[in-house]
């Protein structure tokens, strides 16, 4: 794995029987899993679940103890076909990713494992990345599991219902045969909170007995006649299966009030947000009593419908708390009470909204329509901790708004991704503008400023795929942009080998930095590092040499701009029809500071000599055009006010947190810029000749300065 | 209905800052207190740049038999205690999300600046107005703690969490000992002493609350004899407020050149001086002449290879880039400047007759071709590199016969003519001061000075075809704005064809 050490987590996964266990949400999942007597588990990293993947990564030797097999898959489609090995035999096993991005490419699997079924409990723990902070598309991962009919877990966002949820999971996964999805929030993933430790298990059947002794039913396996009978199974068996341990071991929630005519269903992971929102609006007070009858789903597929019919039996009105859309709870609602004959209003998307996240402030704003509508009343008697206008700005404040600089997010400090990007503005300066098909990773930054390079971006390894359209005789070609952690997951056949077989004329500039980087530097097949658990130091040429390009150019030190512009350009001009593939390669700076650092401080605490490079920016002869900040984007490279009191605009400033990658020279002579940049090399603990040497030059050149420094003073004001 | 609530903290910060430390050391106070925390974040993209909240929830531990409080997840409007700010635009960003409440909310933001890409790479001056935001804090906050942290964080060698926790601690809004902020330091084992040094300097300083400095413009008083002729040159010829901005300008003509140079520059002063008394004979503010003293001082002291060389050599660089390197005393320091001279500069800097001939020989240019192709590294910290930049910088007593120097004269001549002729048409003063303001146009080095000329010209043309229209200074200075848009000039174009048509 990366050069992050996860050795504290790991510690904390021992924990046994009556201790208490702090810490993040998902690492809370990861010890829940551990409870379970799971056998196995892989998944695909990606915010915001990647730290259960890093964790277990580093508990290598803690899962071997415990006979339970950890895989980081190749994609979340191959994750989700490790639940194959739930399906002959009584072994739990569990996976996880992002959602709904790593739900769409798992579905294939997900698909045959829900329609087969499982013997042994399965858990697929997807990150629903919605709302504040999100980097995708905002869908919900409700309707993968209204499709495949396989339940879906929501907790409240504390560390014993989600710890509870896990082991509840695996056992409706086994009494229903169906796997089971377990669904947790952004904030939820994060909370830091607390939960009663057990004894890790390991698991009653391994790996090796179902190894030893293979067992087949081919009713399990889709294909025609069995495919229909899974269908049916679902329907009669593993759905009424369900409900019953649901109901049975209450896994949803009557809390609150019970009297009244309105309550209120609730997805489990939005109860704190709701209570807050409560509270605050005076119907409940900090410790979530409340008089308003509370139906909290911790279980949101399926819908038990004597449960929601007892709950609105004699209501007027039930608001229902369901974020995002389709609002299919909602609906599902409304046909469960008409056909239970039951009158009462479902009342949902009416006040609130239809899309975004729900915060406290739209619940607030929700509830007190609802409230003033069918329960006048009760509302009335209540008094709100805010009054509803408090939370309306002033108009200067509101003007702020426009004034505030936009933070997108960009490349980090010394990023080599950055060059290549800026090498493309370059050759767009000679080519004219060019249509860019994007991936997914940290490169899709490009598409925000200083850049502003990038149409498409079409999901994780499809940015060839992306640009496989453009396949048209012209004389400018599309390029197309993809990461070592695209290329591996599915780039190198949907796009590097697609390209080759439609004979695609098109430019591909594949990212190779050494790591999964956006996800927080794991290892992947291309990684240069060793890596005790994993075979590594693939390289990504071999590969695309052997699906078959013949125009490859490698390399290695994409900080040479102008050298990537070259290379670009010839790409972008060269006769050869075709794929021609550019392999950008250099290290993720993130993961070599993590290394190098400590190293560099280390031998600079030992007396040896060493050198760190740095760049700044002479304030004399920065005129404040800022071009190179336009070309780079670098963070350490900044501005600051112009110290010169004739001149008004802020000259560029490289700040101490520069890593000398050497990009702002590369750039400024690339692109004929300015000569205020320079490198500066500071020997730490320098030798008796650097002492030496560097003393005759110092002399002469004061000598110099003097002589210099003498005229001015002659010429001074 | 329970009526205790718990203490509810946002901590808005910048990717990379530590705001995630902080929140821990939050929660890690909480609980030595015996009390319970939460805390929640959504980092998502927000790692690399992007701004982030951590949100963190706080109260004592119900009493035996009572329920514990349910924390949210996010902070809600109108009901936050305590806002963390780790950069002030970040302050201002949570007043605009109606996080900070006159009735609730105390700030501890860190007034520094953290600028951002679209203020980093504006064409002129992109930086956000900080005290917009300062006097909606001051306005919004029930309490604000607001002083320069980064700064004092450097100090120690520390982060800003460490130095926001100190002030937190100062802001006794939460109940606890600053014994156990300290203790929270000590047990995260992270460089301790220097976040226990950030704590103090944090805690300290907030106790004292010291305000914002402004910037005052230096007064300067000539030291020599040179300077004390040209000094009352500008006290006899020129009004007094405009005394401060002549001095700079005098000062960087010695500078650049010599006295005669500076000479120069007054007596184009005087004629613009004279030309505002008989044109704004009512009101006495000079303008014109305060604008002219600005423009005038850079466009005679324009960046040619001389310059260049010059800066690069002085002694004061040296001092200084030893500084901002952060070198100790014992270490050895090297520089190496990307100098990337083109045919032109070459040319620029020969005796003028020379060096119009060569930038005319097409076989010159092609010959030499292969000299400018790449960029050179100048190692101007070792002698080969030291001696070469002393000696072109030495050239500077043969600049008046340089290409480059007739070229420039020449457009300073056409812009001054341009000013007075404005200057004196009926209702052309203002325009005139925006012509003036268009030497702005005009800065950097090779392909961005030919992009910025160009755009000067094109600004100048446009004023030119529009002489006699009312509306024509704000006409210039709409398109002076265009043109610092893009690089491109695609709305220097579009604000053309709108304003001046026939262009």
């Amino acid at each position: 794995m990366a050069e992050r050490s996860f050795a504290h987590e790991v510690g904390k996964l021992r924990m046994g029987l009556g201790q208490e266990f702090r810490g993040e949400g998902i690492l809370a999942v990861t010890k829940a899993l551990l409870q379970s007597g799971v056998g196995y588990v892989g998944g695909y990293q990606g915010a915001p679940i990647s730290h259960l993947m890093d964790v277990l990564s580093d508990a290598q030797g803690l899962l071997q103890e415990l006979g339970v097999h950890f895989e980081a898959s190749a994609s979340e489609a191959a994750a989700a076909a490790m639940l194959a090995a739930s399906v002959n035999y009584p072994i739990r096993g569990a996976v996880t990713w992002k959602s709904t991005v790593g739900t769409n490419v798992a579905s294939d699997a997900l698909a045959n494992v829900a329609s087969g079924g499982v013997t042994g409990g399965a858990l697929v723990i997807v990150g629903e990345d919605y709302g504040e902070g999100s980097s995708i598309m905002q869908e919900r991962s409700h309707a993968f599991a209204m499709k495949s009919q396989m339940w879906l877990l929501d907790p409240r966002p504390n560390l014993e219902s989600i710890v509870a949820m896990v082991e509840h999971g695996f056992a409706l996964s086994e009494a229903s045969n169906t796997p089971v999805m377990l669904e947790l929030r952004v904030r939820a993933c994060h909370v830091y909170g607390s939960f009663v430790a057990k004894d890790n298990r390991p698991p009653k059947f391994t790996l090796q007995d179902a190894l030893d002794s293979p067992t087949r039913d081919v009713n399990r396996i889709v294909l025609p006649p069995a495919n229909f009978l899974h269908e049916q199974e679902k329907i009669q068996k593993r759905w009424p299966a369900a409900i019953e341990y649901v109901r049975r071991n209450k896994l949803n929630e009557f809390l609150g009030g019970s009297a009244g005519e309105v309550g209120i269903i609730v997805q489990g992971g939005l109860y704190n947000t709701l209570i807050r929102a409560l509270e605050l609006l005076g119907l409940a007070d900090s410790t979530g009593a409340t008089d308003l009858p509370l139906y909290v789903l911790n279980v949101t597929y399926p819908l038990i419908d004597e449960e929601i019919v007892e709950f609105c039996r004699g209501k007027r009105a039930v608001l229902m708390v369901e974020e995002g859309q389709p609002e299919y709870i909602e609906q599902a609602l409304n046909t469960i009470l008409r056909n239970a004959d039951v009158p009462t209003r479902v009342i949902g998307k009416e006040v609130l909204p239809r899309a975004g996240e729900y915060t406290g402030q739209v619940l607030q704003i929700g509830i007190r329509a609802f409230m003033r509508k069918y329960a006048a009343e009760q509302f009335a008697a209540a008094t709100p901790l805010i009054p509803s206008q408090a939370a309306e700005l002033p108009k200067e404040v509101q003007a702020l708004a426009a004034l505030l600089p936009v933070r997108p997010a960009g490349f980090c400090t010394g990023c080599p991704e950055r060059p290549i990007f800026t090498a493309m503005k370059l050759v767009q300066r000679e080519l004219g503008p060019l249509h860019i098909s994007c991936d997914i990773g940290c490169h899709l930054f490009s598409i925000l400023p200083p850049f502003n390079l990038g149409n498409t971006t079409m999901g994780y390894g499809l940015g060839a795929a992306g640009a496989s359209a453009f396949n048209a005789p012209r004389n400018k070609r599309a390029l197309a942009v993809m990461g070592d952690g695209g290329f591996w997951h599915n780039g190198l056949t949907s796009g590097v080998g697609n390209a080759v077989f439609n004979q695609s004329d098109q430019v591909l500039v594949v990212v190779d930095n050494g790591y999964s980087a956006a996800t927080g530097g794991q290892d992947i097949l291309s990684s240069r590092a060793v890596n005790r658990s994993k075979s590594t130091r693939h390289p990504i040429a071999d590969a695309v040499k052997g699906v078959g390009v013949k125009w490859l150019r490698v390399i290695d030190r994409t900080y040479d701009v102008g050298r990537m512009r070259d290379v670009l350009r010839e790409a972008m001009t060269a006769p050869e029809k075709g794929p021609k593939v550019i392999l950008a390669a250099s290290e993720c700076m993130l993961n070599r500071q993590r290394r190098e650092r400590p190293a560099f401080n280390k031998a600079v605490g030992e007396g040896k000599r060493v050198v760190r490079e740095r760049f700044g920016v002479d304030a004399d002869t920065c005129t404040g055009d800022h071009s190179c900040i336009r070309l780079s984007g670098c963070p350490s490279l900044t501005i600051r006010p112009n110290p010169d009191p004739l001149r008004q605009d802020p000259i560029a400033h490289v700040d101490n947190s520069c890593v000398g990658c050497g990009v702002c020279g590369e750039v400024a002579h690339a692109a004929v810029l300015c000569p205020s940049f320079y490198r500066a090399q500071v020997v730490f603990n320098p030798s008796k000749w650097d002492r030496f040497v560097s003393g005759v030059r110092k002399r002469v050149i004061q000598f110099l300065q003097r002589r210099a420094d003498r005229r001015r003073m002659r010429y001074a004001f | 209905m329970h009526s205790e609530r718990p203490i509810s903290i946002a901590i808005a910060a910048l990717g990379g800052q530590g705001g995630g430390v902080l929140a821990e050391w939050l929660v890690a106070v909480a609980e030595l207190h015996g009390w319970m925390a939460q805390s929640t974040s959504v980092p998502g993209v927000a790692q690399r740049t992007g701004t982030t909240v951590y949100y963190v929830e706080m109260s004592p531990k119900p009493a035996p038999g009572r329920r514990s409080p349910v924390f949210a997840l996010m902070p809600v409007p109108g009901d936050v205690d305590l806002v963390v700010a780790a950069e002030l635009m970040e302050a201002g960003r949570t007043v605009v999300r109606g996080l900070v409440t006159p009735e609730r909310t105390t700030v501890v933001a860190s007034s520094h600046r953290v600028y951002g890409i679209t203020e980093k790479s504006a064409m002129g001056d992109g930086i956000a107005d900080a005290n917009a935001v300062l006097s909606a804090l001051n306005a919004r906050a029930r309490r604000l703690i607001c002083f320069e942290m980064e700064a004092a964080a450097d100090r120690h060698k520390s982060v800003i969490s460490s130095v926001l926790f100190g002030a937190i601690a100062a802001a006794a809004v939460l109940p606890f000992s600053r014994g156990t902020y300290e203790q929270a330091i000590s047990d995260y084992g992270v460089a301790v002493k220097a976040n226990l040094a950030g704590f103090q300097a944090g805690f300290d300083q907030a106790m004292q609350s010291s305000p914002v400095a402004g910037w005052a413009p230096p007064s300067s008083a000539p030291t020599t004899e040179l300077g004390r002729a040209l000094d009352e040159r500008i006290k006899r010829e020129f009004p007094a407020h405009l005394h401060g901005i002549l001095q700079e300008g005098v000062k960087r003509m010695l500078d650049y050149q010599d006295d005669a140079y500076a000479d120069l520059y007054l007596e184009r002063m005087t004629q613009i001086r004279s030309c505002d008394e008989s044109v704004a004979r009512l009101s006495r503010d000079f303008s014109l002449t305060n604008a002219v003293a600005r423009y005038l001082a850079l466009w005679m002291s324009y960046e040619d290879t001389i310059r260049v060389a010059d800066l690069k050599t002085r002694s004061r660089r040296f001092e200084r880039f030893r500084a901002e390197v952060r070198a100790g005393a014992d270490q050895v320091v090297y520089v190496t400047e990307f100098m990337h001279p083109r045919f032109e500069e070459v040319c620029e800097t020969l005796p003028a007759g020379l060096g119009s001939w060569f930038s005319n020989s097409a076989f010159a240019r092609r010959l030499s071709a292969p000299l400018f192709r790449r960029g050179r590294h100048i190692h101007t910290a070792k002698l080969g590199g030291f001696v070469m930049l002393s000696l072109l910088a030495g050239m500077r007593r043969w600049r008046r016969s340089t290409l480059r120097y007739r070229v420039e004269q020449a457009r300073i001549a056409d812009w001054l003519e341009r000013i007075r002729n404005l200057a004196a048409a009926p209702g052309g003063y203002r325009a005139a001061i925006e012509i003036a303001e268009c030497q702005r146009l005009v800065k950097g080095y090779s392909d961005t000075h030919a992009r910025g000329l160009k755009n000067y010209q094109t600004v100048v043309e446009a004023a030119e075809r529009m002489r006699g229209r009312s509306d024509l200074a704000d006409a210039i200075r709409q398109l002076r704005n265009a043109a610092l848009a893009d690089e491109a000039g695609l709305k220097l174009a579009s604000v053309l064809s709108e304003v001046a048509p026939d262009g």
